[in-house]
């Protein structure tokens, strides 16, 4: 079976600067990777390419054996590739159920609004906001904000979810919370690529992990064997001590 | 998205025919042109509604489908000889095709400059029909008093044009209520809050942008078609006048923009105060300015309007009052 995402070569430029670099790797079906460099290393551009939001990159990416670039961010979207953003966009002057709703209904399934609103319901619930539905979304706190951008990617059922950040912010408790979401989406056979930080989160969740840095992968392999690698360590986690400590 | 509690249109449609039906059973000419001119109002704030308040959309030179709609009725009524109703039906439809082929290419403008050109449209458009002696160039066009006499005379023509109106304002208000309810709706609410996310979430933001453009051009056109037939001449400085299209926009914000209500409250309210200013001799002459300083107090103090700040103020209504 063919992987579910494959990022092929991929390259983005904006004028003389080249955010990603003849970047490739694969994601399998039903797994989690994690999408790790530092600041500015075109992890987020990435995504951008991904889903169509910058839909002018050479090289080539496939989604379920199809060529996708190219497309526009609501063909991608309706193909199944959900989005939750690193910066939280809420719908402000629309309530948290119908922030959700809009996940729901234009998405891969284009399902009626009562149905889509149902959806919205249990996924608003299985991220703990159903107490939150009636509220617009401009009312919620920033960790709400962040599970509400998170409830809108998935209450659209994609089959590849980008999570750019989504542990952000968030204290402990919560990303406990979020990370049993993200296993729980792998064992419904989500496909997941997260963009993350935090370490021990990677740590915890990800199959397998690919490591950006000035828009070139540098390492790719399983949380182990990237945290271990030399040029990782060189390039984002700069102080090897700090790597150890972490990856124990 | 939310589900009422009360049944708002079969209210609101109860309440506007019975309020239409006073005039007439009371004999009482002068309330009827009142609500005329009210009903009106309401169609052309509902309308820009649509646009303005759903989609996020300024619209700032709505009146264009107004005239666009009275000049092509008249033409239809007084040249060809049409009847009224099917004039009106037909001014429509050029109407709203002149609108997706406008909207093409100025929805793809964001915020002011989206506004400026619907302004720019609107001043064309006067311009056109200024020089086009088909439709009666900067004279405009009047009609025959034999035209009325097909309806039963002026005075039986005058109430067609009354109930017309009110039926019009009518479907306005039930087509505003079905969009908000509407998977169509939330489409436009989310391109209004960000069209980038729109786009993410797998809506294609053009199509549905240009189907409510259309729709909010068609009642303006009905209005038009009717408030010409009645008023039996047409000139262009009348049919393009962009001082209505502000005061539309302000009836939209002060009653509260985005929602199914504020449009209808809004409308009555600001018809309501220039009828007091205007019969008031000391304030008469400050109609405007008060018009303005109402405007700026609102967009300060309560730029959610009349209804919005209910529904802010007391959550509960919201399921009272789309």
């Amino acid at each position: 079976m063919t992987a579910l995402l494959s990022v092929q070569n991929v390259t983005v430029r904006f004028g003389g600067l080249v955010a990603v670099d003849g970047a490739s790797f694969d994601v399998e079906r039903g797994t989690i990777l994690g999408l790790i460099g530092p600041n500015g290393a075109g992890k987020t551009t990435l995504f951008n390419a991904i889903n169509g939001v910058y839909s002018r990159h050479a090289g080539s990416i496939l989604f379920d054996g199809a060529r996708i670039s190219g497309l526009r961010p609501y063909e991608v979207a309706r193909r199944g590739v959900a989005r939750a953003h690193q910066v939280v966009r809420p719908l402000n002057d629309l309530s948290v159920i119908a922030n959700a709703t809009v996940g729901a209904a234009f998405g891969r399934e284009d399902l009626s609004l009562g149905a889509a609103r149902k959806v919205a319901e249990e996924t608003l619930a299985s991220l703990g906001l159903a107490d939150k539905a009636e509220l617009l979304a401009n009312k919620l706190n920033i960790a709400q904000k962040k599970r509400l951008e998170l409830a809108r990617a998935l209450a659209a059922r994609p089959r590849l979810l980008l999570a750019d950040e989504v542990l952000a912010g968030l204290n402990p408790q919560e990303v406990t919370d979020m990370l049993r979401v993200f296993r729980d989406l792998r064992t419904q056979g989500v496909t997941v690529v997260m963009i993350e930080h935090l370490m021990h989160a990677v740590m915890n969740v990800c199959d397998r992990v690919v490591v950006l840095d000035y828009g070139r992968k540098i390492a790719e392999g399983s949380p182990q064997e990237v945290t271990n690698d030399p040029k990782v360590i060189a390039a984002y986690l700069g102080d090897p001590k700090l790597a150890e400590g972490m990856s124990s | 998205m939310i589900r009422y509690r009360v049944p708002f249109l079969p209210l609101v449609v109860a309440l506007l025919a019975a309020l239409a039906a006073v005039p007439i059973l009371t004999n009482n000419p002068s309330l009827r042109e009142e609500l005329f001119l009210v009903f009106m109002l309401v169609t052309l704030a509902s309308s820009i509604n649509i646009i303005m308040g759903y989609t996020g959309y300024v619209s700032f030179g709505h009146i264009v489908f107004f005239g666009l709609g009275g000049y092509f009725a008249f033409y239809l009524m007084q040249v060809q000889g049409w009847h009224f109703l099917a004039a009106l039906v037909a001014a429509a439809i050029p109407s709203a095709a002149i609108a997706a082929l406008i909207g093409f290419p100025i929805l793809r403008l964001r915020g002011a400059y989206f506004a400026l050109a619907t302004v720019g449209i609107n001043e064309a458009m006067r311009v056109v029909f200024n020089n086009w002696d088909l439709f009666g160039g900067a004279v405009g066009m009047f009609f025959n008093f034999s035209v009325y006499s097909q309806y039963g005379g002026a005075r039986a023509a005058g109430e067609l044009a009354y109930y017309t109106m009110t039926v019009v304002a009518i479907a306005t208000i039930a087509t505003s209520y079905a969009i908000k309810r509407s998977k169509f709706g939330l489409a436009l609410m989310t391109i209004r809050e960000d069209q980038d996310v729109a786009m993410i979430v797998g809506i294609r933001p053009s199509r549905p942008k240009i189907a409510a453009y259309v729709i909010s051009a068609v009642f303006p056109a009905m209005a038009g078609a009717t408030f010409f037939f009645k008023n039996g001449i047409i000139e262009p400085g009348h049919a393009f006048e962009l001082l209505r299209s502000i005061e539309s926009l302000v009836m939209v914000v002060l009653g509260g923009i985005g929602t199914v209500a504020g449009p209808i409250v809004g409308a009555a309210a600001y018809e309501w105060l220039r009828g007091f200013l205007i019969t008031n001799p000391a304030l008469a002459n400050f109609q405007l300015f008060l018009a303005g300083l109402l405007l700026l107090i609102t967009v300060l103090f309560v730029s959610s309007g009349l209804v919005g700040w209910l529904r802010d103020r007391f959550p509960a209504v919201r399921s009272y009052i789309p």
